[in-house]
């Protein structure tokens, strides 16, 4: 039926194995850069600076406004013309940490949102500084809504690291597509991406849902 | 707000002895919504006020605005004679900025009625973060502190519990504690038993009876117990349409009181229990 070759599949499965290993660090440096860079957007938003949150309000907008794959082009291949040149590496990082940190601020105001006020007022009867109360009362009870959010888009970055592949990161789908050239054999590399992205997304999902009720119980808030 | 609205305004109070906290021509309103209206009310060092008045008539929002979570739209609070929310600028009162805001604020604490734990943090590291983090203590000397106020209010015991695990009673007597712990000058107490289950209101009423028994505090209290606010008032005011209608001792309030709202309020209040 199809013409599968098991000799041609175990030749390039160590090729693929080792691009894995790329995907996988895209996607945890992108999503540590999405991480941190997503509340700095999150807690920007809550400045009493009406000028910086219209700012960083209106960059989200046009970052989950517009298509990853050109974000990716954008900072790849514009940024020289200002002088900026960066590589392949460099350049995906910058725009998919941007692109999902816009998601993620997103994220995290709902989870801050979701905080009492009276927590706040707690705090402030407290005399406790601004950052001390973010940091120490407000975001550890924001952490757990969010982390469901948080998790979504972290199996939502891993699965676009294949962007990536069109300013020449040697991940994943950049690997199949050589072989691909290389051999004019497709079935089988693209279906090995296909069940290589499986086999890590599913348990990372169910990982995430563990590590969830994990840190609720860490909080003391079951 | 300018100068000229707060001429007449003293930059700091003079006399003796001077108000523990004092109210003068205090106005707040949301939008056209006028809550309080030129409010005068001084509370002596050491003195328990309560105060009773019906639904929205304005008695939480005292109590907030000295706790500074609402800014006023007219007049000046002072505490310990000092403006708390304005500051001195060469001749004249102008609003207070942040750091005038936070050092006035370490006179004051505050109790609320759904006790605000913070809910990841044990009864001991609640009652612990703000004298380590605000006061700069220790952290033995904040522990040491922290413990003897649990076991004032009965928690020792459960000091290592996260507030889920703790009823409502037990989560207030650690919300006391916790504000006790930075050794305000004033207490402030908005309807602590109100979320209370009936038979758990007592263990929390017995702590601030402590309090007024072992403590020389100023404090200022809201409640509907009128039980309560009998027996442990230096003074009642009765509060209606964001004035004061009538105050006196507890004997002269509600033994005798003059306004017919107040007779009103009372006779009302007593038929609901
Ligand atoms: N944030 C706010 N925005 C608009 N109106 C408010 C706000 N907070 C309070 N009010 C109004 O101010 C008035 C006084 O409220 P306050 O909470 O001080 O009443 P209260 O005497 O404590 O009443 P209760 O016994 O129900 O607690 C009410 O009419 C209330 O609706
Ligand atoms: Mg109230």
């Amino acid at each position: 039926m199809f013409d599968w070759r098991w000799d041609f599949t175990w030749e390039i499965l160590p090729r693929l194995l080792a691009a894995t290993g790329n995907t996988l660090l895209a996607a945890g440096l992108g999503y540590a850069i999405a991480v941190v860079l997503g509340l700095a957007f999150a807690l920007a938003q809550r400045t009493p600076y009406r000028s910086v949150t219209v700012v960083v309000r209106e960059a989200i907008e046009f970052i989950r406004s517009t298509p990853l794959v050109l974000q990716i082009f954008f900072v790849f291949y514009v940024g020289p013309q200002f002088g900026i040149r960066l590589s392949p590496w460099t350049a995906g990082m910058i725009a998919i940490g941007l692109h999902y940190a816009a998601y993620l601020s997103e994220v995290y105001r709902g989870g801050l949102e979701s905080v009492p006020k009276g927590q706040w007022e707690a705090a402030t009867s407290l005399n406790l500084s601004t950052a001390r109360t973010y940091f120490r009362v407000i975001i550890p009870q924001a952490l757990p809504p969010s982390l469901a959010g948080m998790g979504n888009y972290l199996v939502g970055i891993f699965k676009d690291t294949p962007m990536l592949s069109v300013i020449g990161v040697a991940e994943l789908m950049h690997t199949a597509n050589a072989i691909g050239s290389e051999t004019y054999r497709f079935l089988e590399p693209y279906t090995l991406v296909g069940v290589i992205f499986l086999l890590i997304s599913l348990p990372t999902a169910a990982g995430i849902r563990l590590f969830e009720t994990w840190v609720r119980r860490k909080l003391g808030m079951v | 707000m300018n100068a000229q609205y707060l001429s007449g305004f003293p930059l700091k109070l003079e006399g003796d002895p001077v108000p523990m906290v004092s109210f003068k021509k205090v106005t707040k309103s949301y939008g056209s919504l006028v809550v309080l209206d030129s409010l005068d009310l001084d509370i002596a060092e050491g003195e328990m006020v309560t105060i009773i008045g019906p639904s929205g008539s304005g008695k939480t929002t005292v109590l907030r605005m000295l706790m500074t979570l609402e800014t006023i739209n007219g007049g000046v609070i002072y505490v310990d004679g000092e403006p708390l929310t304005h500051m001195p600028s060469g001749n004249e009162l102008v609003p207070a900025n942040n750091r005038h805001l936070r050092r006035m604020r370490s006179k004051i604490g505050m109790c609320f009625q759904h006790f605000n734990l913070f809910p990841h943090m044990t009864a001991l590291e609640n009652c612990m973060e703000g004298p380590v983090h605000v006061l700069g203590l220790s952290k033995k000397e904040a522990r040491e502190r922290a413990e003897e106020l649990l076991a004032m209010v009965g928690m020792a015991d459960k000091r290592d519990q996260h507030p889920s695990r703790l009823s409502g009673g037990q989560q207030q007597r650690v919300a006391i504690a916790r504000a006790m712990a930075m050794r305000p000058k004033v207490m402030l107490f908005d309807e602590v038993t109100s979320a209370l289950d009936p038979e758990v209101i007592g263990e929390v009423t017995n702590v601030i009876r402590k309090l007024v028994a072992e403590h020389h505090l100023t404090m200022l209290m809201v409640t509907h117990q009128m039980g309560f606010a009998k027996d442990i008032s230096d003074r009642v005011c009765f509060f209606y349409g964001g004035r004061i209608e009538e105050q006196g001792t507890p004997e002269e309030l509600f033994g005798n009181p003059k306004r017919e709202r107040t007779q009103q309020f009372l006779s009302a209040v007593k038929e609901a229990i």
